[in-house]
């Protein structure tokens, strides 16, 4: 376990105006588990497409079990014994598991030949899969399995794996993890690329930090503390929301068996939903991404109409309107894509100001602009929320993801909601940040305003919900106090690992 | 090597100077062509783009410029809403023509009378016959989620024969001993667009052009309309999200484009055309979607494009005269502008790198 695999002695990659990886080394192991930790940003991402061969270095050398190692394509990567899962998988839907496997390898065995080696992968490693079925059909679990099963059939002596978790209910990463450290005890090195310090603690041996493109530390994460892992991720010191001085007021935003067609053919039908959100309320709702959370927060936003009882504000039936008729009565909302959805990528941030300010903020008047007040509006979002940018002239798509999701959560709450909704609030944010928006969001609870936070990151979830209920498939669960629940129990909201049983690893 | 790096914002610098600059390009390339044509390309520079405004006849161009940037302009200032919210009519011709039949089927209704109601009505049945017509692929599209460019460019070649059939049919001059065509509107003064200026060549066309122009600038920077028009077509989800209703969307830049491209074809027929016959139309309809795009789809860049169209006309006619200039040649140099135009814009959004490695 202590033989050296890959030696990584002072990369350097730049790209025009930012240094992604500045003179970057770290050893991993045979068989280590070893973990690349940092923010959104941080060089990660670029680290490992050198790595795979995908991007070329611009200064310092690799080093394969002892020999120089160069990768120049994906491909030359592969044949050294590397292997990588992406985040965002590269399956055919319509193709089923064993062809898809078959397209990724250079001379693919027959069919049936294949097959029957995908089901001893799977048996011997425990992730349950089954070579006939269409991949359009699998869970998002399961797809991830297809993916790994691809890259164990070439046997790597050094597996990449780029957030793999954020897909998975908790189940599905337990399973995952058994796999990972049954190839561990096998020899197979694992670079193991997340940003969720838990797992990183549960899971691996050795741990590299990244902060702005440089190593700043490594660790046993198993020694430390989340909290200490993430306070040299982000170099600072963190602080812990605050979730008190809130009082529950009467039910502010109530639905009643809202079901609602996807207009994308693809997409998740929203099934009688029923939820209620008191004010100064923090209503938290998980789920696996694609199980209608986009839907969900159209239809109380307003882009979606819906019949007029389904929705009510204050007992007042608000379904059919349009989202410029919500905002009059207090519903806002932060949609989770922000370029193109939450904010217009090439206009200004004034005139993503006025987008959603103009009626709350009285922007126009008789239908005529007034941009002064927009642009003080911006000013007052990007001065308040900390935006950093050069000015409210420039650009949405100029903004960084973090500075961009400020900017747009700021507007929703600087406009004094009586009901907000936002969708994956701190997606991509570093983590000052996130605290920050997560802090903006309580104060605005304990203002008397009701929330939901839809998000993916459970941990945000319960650290800021009062309530939890899960979609799944278009169905939300029954909103359960987020005291005292259980990460199993969040597990079987969240519909389990997707109806599989965990397989047996075999010994 | 050279590569193009996508700049993090639009420069505003080169979104400026990029008409100017390929204007500039045409010249030079234009000149070329001129040359391997055996002309001094100096003097066919001159010719076009020179003499019709400063030149000895330019007491007689000068007004035909605003004659033919009129309409060319009206019709642009139209599309370009549309464009702006990626509402793509390429059908201007065909509402320009029925715009022009409608407003002079209904004047030509009430020959010979006098009343000075007769050209207000006019003018009011030209841009309802243009609307009408584009609100066809509105509906379709609303619908059916037609593709609006289909529809309203097939509509053309409708028109075109309605244009054949009224000409020789309905609206005939009874008084024409059978030729095909109508009444001229010189012999109707109650609906005749008569210059108001002649020597600078302004009619109530050209005057409908320029309130346009301010109405649509303060459209697009002063009210929510123009705002949630540029909205959808920077971001349709976003639009969706603020409020915009799509469908009426869709209907409203459509029928303004319409009615803008029949009023656009009222004022030719009852002014400077003067009368309904078979090749009334000249492409207007489709010259104004060089005109939108080389104006930046903004109105005063429209005014400024719409002069320079008409220009290279008025010049590519003269050149055509006097140096014997083939007409392609001319078509040629209108076309060029387009395409240094889209050029040239490559580098409002991306910026020339050299060598090899990028560096830090």
């Amino acid at each position: 376990m202590t033989d050296e695999l890959l030696s990584i002695e002072g990369l350097t990659k730049a790209y025009p105006g930012v240094v992604a990886n500045d003179t970057v080394s770290f050893t991993i192991g045979q068989g280590e588990v070893h973990a690349l930790l940092g923010e959104n940003g941080a060089g990660k991402s670029t680290l490992v497409k050198m790595i795979y061969g995908l991007v070329r270095p611009d200064a310092g050398k690799m080093r394969l079990r002892g020999e120089s190692f160069e990768p120049n394509s994906p491909n030359a990567a592969r044949q050294s014994g590397i292997a990588m899962v992406f985040q965002h998988f590269s399956l055919f839907e319509a193709l089923d598991v064993a062809e898809n496997v078959a397209l990724g390898m250079e001379n693919p065995p027959p069919q049936r030949e294949l097959a029957r080696r995908i089901r001893e992968v799977s048996e011997t490693y425990g992730l349950p899969l089954d070579p006939a079925r269409l991949v359009g059909d699998l869970s998002a679990g399961e797809r991830q399995r297809v993916e790994i099963i691809r890259c164990l059939l070439q046997d790597p002596k050094l597996l990449i794996m780029d957030e793999p978790t954020s897909v998975l209910t908790p189940q599905e990463v337990d399973i995952l993890f058994e796999t990972l450290r049954k190839l561990s005890s096998e020899g197979t090195a694992i670079l193991y690329i997340s940003h969720k310090l838990e797992e990183i603690r549960t899971l691996c041996d050795a741990a590299t930090i990244l902060r702005l493109g440089k190593v700043v530390g490594s660790c046993n994460p198993r020694e430390k503390s989340a909290r200490e892992l993430a306070e040299m991720m982000v170099g600072t010191t963190l602080h812990t929301p605050d979730r008190t001085g809130r009082t529950m007021g009467e039910v502010a935003l109530d639905v009643i068996g809202l079901s609602v067609k996807s207009s994308n053919p693809f997409g998740t039908s929203l099934r009688n939903i029923h939820l209620e959100v008191h004010q100064g309320e923090v209503l938290g709702i998980g789920g696996v991404a694609g199980n209608g959370q986009e839907d969900l927060l159209a239809a109380i936003s307003g882009e979606v109409t819906t019949a007029p009882d389904a929705i009510k504000l204050r007992g007042q039936p608000v379904g059919h309107l349009g989202p410029n008729d919500r905002r009059k009565i207090g519903i806002l909302a932060a949609p989770e894509d922000r370029l193109g959805h939450a904010a217009a990528p090439d206009m200004s941030l004034t005139e993503n100001a006025l987008m959603t300010g103009a009626i709350r903020q009285g922007l126009s008047s008789n239908g005529f602009l007034n941009w002064p007040a927009s642009r003080k509006f911006a000013d007052e979002i990007i001065k308040s929320f900390d935006v950093r940018t050069p000015g409210a002239s420039h650009a949405a798509r100029s903004l960084s993801g973090g500075n961009l999701q400020k900017f747009v959560i700021g507007r929703e709450i600087l406009q004094k909601p009586d009901v907000l909704v936002v969708n994956q609030p701190t997606w991509g944010v570093d983590a000052s940040a996130a605290a920050a928006i997560r802090q903006a969001l309580l104060d605005l609870a304990a203002a008397g305003a009701a929330i939901i936070v839809i998000s993916q990151d459970l941990d945000e979830l319960m650290e800021i919900a009062d309530k939890f209920a899960a979609l799944n498939e278009g169905r939300l669960t029954a909103p359960r106090p987020t005291k005292g629940l259980t990460i199993d129990q969040i597990g079987m909201m969240m519909g389990g690992a997707h109806d599989m049983e965990v397989a047996h690893v075999a010994d | 090597m050279i590569r193009l790096e996508k700049r993090p914002e639009p420069s505003k610098a080169w979104s400026a100077a990029a008409p100017v600059l390929a204007v500039v390009a045409t010249m030079i390339a234009g000149g070329l062509l001129f040359a391997s044509l055996g002309q001094d390309p100096f003097v066919a520079i001159r010719t076009i783009f020179w003499d019709p405004i400063f030149g000895e006849f330019a007491f007689y161009y000068r007004g035909q410029l605003l004659v033919k940037a009129g309409p060319l302009i009206l019709i642009a200032i139209g599309l370009s809403l549309g464009f702006r919210a990626g509402i793509w009519n390429i059908g201007a011709e065909g509402q320009y023509i029925v715009g022009a039949i409608v407003g002079a089927g209904a004047g030509l209704a009430f020959f010979p009378s006098e009343s000075f109601l007769i050209f207000p009505f006019v003018i009011l049945c030209g841009a309802i016959g243009g609307g009408l017509w584009a609100l066809i692929p509105a509906i379709l599209k609303t619908r059916f989620n037609t593709n609006e460019i289909l529809v309203s460019l097939m509509l053309v070649y409708v028109a075109e024969a309605m244009l054949a059939s009224v000409s020789s049919g309905l609206l005939r001059n009874p008084d024409g001993q059978g030729f095909p065509g109508s009444r001229n509107f010189r012999d109707f003064p109650a609906a005749h667009n008569d210059y108001i200026i002649e020597s600078a060549g302004i009619h109530w066309g050209v005057l409908a052009a320029f309130g346009a122009v301010i109405l649509a600038y303060v459209l697009l920077t002063r009210h929510i309309l123009g705002f949630q028009v540029r909205l959808t077509g920077e971001a349709p989800r976003a639009a969706r999200f603020a409020g915009v209703n799509p469908t009426r969307l869709v209907v409203f830049c459509l029928v303004t484009s319409g009615a803008l491209a029949g009023l656009a074809g009222m004022f030719e027929v009852t002014g400077p055309a003067g009368q309904i016959s078979i090749d009334f139309n000249s492409g207007y309809g489709f010259t104004a979607i060089i005109v939108a795009f080389l104006g930046r789809l903004h109105p005063i860049g429209i005014l400024l494009a719409g002069l320079l169209m008409a220009l290279t006309y008025i010049g590519g006619e003269a050149a055509q005269a006097t140096l014997g200039l083939p007409g392609a040649a001319i078509q040629l140099l209108q076309g060029m502008l387009l395409f240094f135009l889209l050029a040239v814009d490559v580098f409002a959004n991306f910026r020339i790198r050299f060598g090899t490695r990028e560096a830090a």
